[in-house]
């Protein structure tokens, strides 16, 4: 069994007879005797270093990592730069606590303050939060912020992440709003459905960009919409993609919102992610959660520290709009080591290369007979729609050591690419699609 | 060079990590970006010095003494982190089938039961990012269950004085009206107040039990019994479990849902502020309502299952995965044992420093504590002007974690101590010879205590300038 | 500070001064801006907002606490006072004369004195 308790059978004596004890059992007199466990908890047995290795080593062989990976919806395997995960896993990083003595939490702060810089230069926004859970709960979190007295519905574009859509779904059910959601014209928001779906009764309208089909949407063209109806416009976007794409700022979106994982965090198996939120001027005081703020000290030096605190729930308790304690710190610190590696052209090659073997797939693959692909302008995704369904097509690419898009059902893929996809990657897969067709 | 921020480190050109040679962009121009990125550009041997000495500037449980009450600061074992770092762990996406991710089904439904085991529940998910996400799952199934069943005009949530600012706000953002019970002078629930207000339009109370002063709630059957007769649940704040593994249940104590903070009583770490984990337990009753999906065991493979009567999804996926499987490792390696040894070892703990310290702050509960202790310092603040700010502040320059200060809201000139178990005696006497010599100074120097800390990288901070002209981002100057 | 004689006040620490026509400026009293502190900012209503009794009218913040002014009565806002947008630090200095909002009261119910007001503290 493993312990990492110091105390021994002398040093926990001499604490027992200052306390005035005999036996630890004295300690726990107040509970009433029915409640007591009787025995230990019936779990296994501790177990040391060496068999704690075993045990989880054997349980992770019975997990597939693939060589290859074509699979994206949300969560992308981008290159993770070896400086990224050595400095992330400093102790001093990983075992603070959340910085509420600045004084003694320097580093930490200067760490998220440019987070929240890193987020707000990517976006274009005035602010940044210390970040939220993940790009869903940011996304629920954002359209939280949009709602007032008179305004409690939310508009979603079928554009958005069904994860997303999901979750804020259930925040949306049970915090008694509404929400409606816009219709896709070949993978593309239908600005004439949201047009007329759009009256006094909406606080804000989401699209997101590239879409989780991997389309380009057309931002600027819903910015008048959305905002001559007094709605506020939130992007959901891919942080990788605005190293190319236009920044919320250019198409006036109010909130800016989306995954971090792309940047510098691994796929984990679904987390732990990071969700970012920034915000126009107007809106900073909304955005829920941490953030951290420069300041002087008395000595009129520079420093940072948690604020606009009185915003969040242990100072507002139940009337704070969001019951957010924590943020991601750790992931929000990854990324940010991932932006300082890359810096602006190491970001911008992950981009273009993730784009550009989108289209390369894309064209091949379109070649294929009985393949049809009917978007036009992507970013690192697109839908394929096979001619007929194949149970064979997941078997071949497994025994290939590649692993193939996410099935949407109907014969129709959504295949991904990042800048870690080879040429030979891309050729062994559309042959293997060749064959199984 | 030094103290700067790692924009003000930039310099053009010096970053020269060359991926590809690809930095032509094929994005048609309506779609492209127009404005600059504005990331710093610095050579690699920069970026490590940069965050080594953001490193130094920062203070973890592996720096030293953490007494941060309800916050559990012990311990983050290091195979932990061997093993979150396994690349069939990491490498995998969470969209994989069924048959590709056996391995972290495996970690997740053997967590679930293992902490089911631990805590008297009879099912849970580990959706829920953090404690606080946990409480407002949980809440959002209690809703359902009383909608479920005809009874949405339950719309009162109870709430201690004493509670964590978190619980009122879960309450609300599910719509609920939150209605304060009060303490009595020892710190407990009334329970007569309780008895009162309970009607038939109580949904829930809300309760962590060590309460917040860190003492058992010795009347929780009788409290339990008052909700259930109304029809209400009971929901139990696990931020305290530290106190009480091996040693009682929430499950046994009537709790019908439940949170737990895997980042406190399971080890995992705190990362800064993040990420945690806070799985959501309930009775059998509850269990249809947990979020989807649900991993379950069929034969001998693991699946993933969903309930119709689910609330639907409250997070991305199946949860923090990494940070679930750190708690995992822990409790493989801790065993029943072990996980009652650190219990009784934190509440040992605990006593211990409140016994060397009760002669020189005012104790805010007689007899013995748990896990952790309020003390105040108002006499001090009443005679010497000193505070419980100040004497946190002077704990900085011992290199010692400040406790929790001004919580619970109940008590003046709060500070809370829960030192852990994975704390040796030298470690708690240190810290109590830096506390008594504070209570000390405070009579002797106070100005000293004023002015503290001196020796950290800042001293007292404007926290007023930074909240009525936030400065939230870095802005070169022109 | 002396409580001004010409203002009426309520026990929720507001004080109101009669313009005529059922409008009345607004703020709160020395005894609530000196509990919290320095004020770091006031988050105004929107102009033509129809507040009920016993609703938030307002919302004074200080670094660790946060106040919400309650109006006893249902009133609407025909103006606010922009220059606490950037200046909150104003209601700490001059709390009688930095109003926070002009309202319409449609029935003006029980309002204490200065000297009452002083007496209740």
């Amino acid at each position: 069994m493993t312990s990492y308790v110091p105390n021994t059978k002398e040093t926990t004596k001499h604490m027992m007879d200052v306390v005035g004890i005999k036996d630890a059992e004295e300690l726990f007199k107040s509970i009433p005797s029915e409640l007591r466990l009787g025995g230990d908890i019936c779990i296994d047995d501790g177990k040391s270093e060496i068999e704690v290795r075993n045990t989880i080593h054997k349980i992770a062989s019975t997990n597939k990592k693939y060589g290859s990976c074509f699979l994206g919806a949300g969560v992308y395997n981008h290159y993770i730069p070896s400086v990224v995960s050595e400095i992330a896993s400093t102790q001093e990083f990983l075992t603070a606590y959340t910085p509420y003595q600045a004084e003694i939490s320097q580093g930490v702060l200067q760490a998220i303050f440019e987070y929240q810089t890193y987020i707000c230069n990517l976006t274009g926004m005035e602010a940044s939060n210390a970040s939220v859970y993940d790009g869903a709960t940011a996304l629920a979190e954002a359209c939280m912020m949009s709602i007032t007295n008179s305004k409690k519905k939310v508009l979603v574009s079928k554009g958005v992440n069904p994860e997303y859509i999901k979750v804020l779904n259930t925040w949306c059910k049970y915090a008694g709003l509404e929400m409606e959601l816009v219709e896709l014209d070949n993978y593309k928001t239908d600005v004439n459905d949201m047009k007329n779906k759009l009256n006094s009764e909406i606080a804000s309208v989401v699209l997101q960009n590239p879409n989780f089909y991997g389309t380009l949407e057309d931002m600027d063209s819903v910015d008048q919409v959305i905002h001559s109806n007094k709605s506020l416009f939130i992007s959901v976007v891919n942080p990788i993609s605005l190293a190319l794409l236009k920044s919320p700022v250019e198409y006036n979106a109010d909130i800016a919102v989306g995954e971090g994982q792309p940047l510098g965090n691994p796929m984990a198996s679904g987390g732990p992610y990071l969700g970012f939120m920034a915000a126009t001027k107007k809106l900073t005081r909304k955005l829920p959660g941490r953030i951290v703020g420069q300041t002087e000290d008395i000595d009129g030096k520079r420093g940072f520290v948690l604020t606009l605190q009185a915003r969040e729930q242990h100072i507002r308790r139940e009337k704070a709009s969001s019951n957010i304690c924590s943020n991601q710190a750790l992931n929000a610190l990854t990324a940010a080591v991932y932006l300082g590696a890359m810096g602006e052209s190491g970001l911008r090659q992950v981009a273009c290369k993730s784009m550009e073997n989108a289209y390369h797939l894309k064209d091949k693959l379109s070649k294929v007979d009985g393949v049809e692909v009917y978007q036009e302008d992507i970013f690192n995704e697109f839908v394929a729609t096979f001619k007929c369904s194949n149970d064979e097509l997941e078997e071949k690419l497994k025994e290939n050591d590649i692993l193939g898009g996410l099935y949407l059902g109907d014969n129709k893929y959504l295949f991904a690419t990042t800048e870690l996809n080879t040429q030979d990657d891309i050729e062994r897969l559309v042959t293997i699609i060749k064959e199984v067709l | 060079m030094y103290n700067e921020l790692i924009f003000e480190k930039s310099i053009e050109g010096a970053n020269k990590r060359n991926l590809f040679n690809c930095e032509k962009s094929i994005v048609p121009e309506k779609y492209a970006r127009k404005t600059s990125l504005n990331l710093p550009d610095v050579a690699e041997v920069d970026l490590v010095r940069h965050y080594q000495e953001l490193a130094r500037k920062s203070h973890g449980v592996s720096n030293g003494f953490y007494p941060l009450g309800s916050c559990t600061m012990k311990y983050n074992p290091v195979i932990n982190e061997e093993m979150a770092s396994i690349c069939e762990f990491t490498n995998i996406h969470p969209l994989q089938s069924e048959e590709d991710i056996q391995g972290s089904l495996e970690v997740m439904f053997k967590l679930k039961e293992v902490l089911c085991e631990v805590t008297g529940m009879d099912d849970m998910t580990l959706q829920p990012s953090a404690g606080a996400h946990g409480e407002l799952t949980s809440l959002m199934m209690i809703k359902q269950f009383h909608e479920s069943n005809n009874n949405a005009h339950k719309n009162i949530v109870f709430v201690p004085d004493s509670a964590h600012g978190t619980n009122p706000a879960s309450a609300a953002m599910v719509g609920y009206d939150v209605v304060e019970i009060p303490s009595t002078v020892d710190g407990f629930v009334d329970v007569e107040k309780l008895c009162e207000l309970a009607d038939e339009n109580t949904a829930a109370l809300m309760l962590t039990n060590p309460n917040t002063l860190g003492i058992f709630e010795k009347d929780i059957v009788e409290i339990a019994d008052i909700i259930h007769k109304v029809g209400g649940k009971l929901y139990y704040d696990g931020a305290n479990m530290n106190a009480i593994m091996g040693i009682v249940r929430p499950g046994d104590m009537g709790f019908d849902v439940m949170h737990l903070n895997l980042h406190k009583t399971f080890s995992t770490p705190h990362g800064g502020g993040g990420p945690g984990s806070g799985p959501v337990g309930c009775t059998k009753e509850l269990a249809p309502y947990l979020p989807n999906p649900q991993v379950r065991k069929q034969g001998d493979k693991y699946v993933l299952d969903i309930s119709e009567d689910s609330i639907g999804k409250v997070k991305s996926f199946y949860g923090n995965f990494l940070v679930n499987l750190r708690a995992y490792t822990y409790i493989l390696s801790l065993g029943g044992c072990g996980l009652k040894d650190a219990s009784v070892n934190a509440v040992l703990n605990a006593n211990y420093m409140k016994a060397r310290l009760k002669d020189h702050y005012m104790m805010q509960s007689e007899g013995y504590c748990m896990h952790e202790f309020v003390m105040s310092a108002s006499k001090i603040k009443e005679d010497t002007g000193v505070s419980a700010l100040d004497i946190a502040k002077s704990m900085l320059d011992a290199k010692i974690h400040p406790p929790t200060m001004y919580f619970p809201l109940i008590v003046k000139e709060a500070l809370m101590i829960e030192p852990t178990e994975t704390e040796s005696l030298k470690t708690l006497d240190y810290a109590c010879d830096v506390l008594i010599e504070s209570a000390k100074n405070a009579y002797e120097d106070a100005e000293n205590l004023h002015n503290a800390p001196i020796t950290m990288p800042v001293r007292r901070l404007d926290e007023v300038t930074a909240a009525r002209k936030p400065i939230l981002k870095y802005v070169k100057k022109v | 500070m002396s409580t001004p004689k010409n203002l009426k006040y309520t026990k929720e620490h507001d004080w109101l001064e009669d313009l005529g026509n059922d409008t009345y400026k607004f703020g709160i009293t020395d005894y609530a801006q000196n509990a919290l502190g320095d004020i770091v900012y006031v988050e105004l209503p929107d102009v033509e907002d129809e507040i009920s009794a016993g609703d938030t009218v307002a919302t004074v913040e200080s670094v660790k606490a946060v106040s919400e002014i309650v109006m006893p009565f249902d009133c609407t806002i025909v103006e606010v006072n922009e220059e606490l947008e950037d200046e909150p630090e104003k209601v700490n200095a001059s709390c009688y004369e930095s109003w926070i909002a002009i309202i319409k009261i449609d029935n003006l119910e029980e309002t204490m004195t200065a000297e009452e007001y002083e007496k209740s503290l």
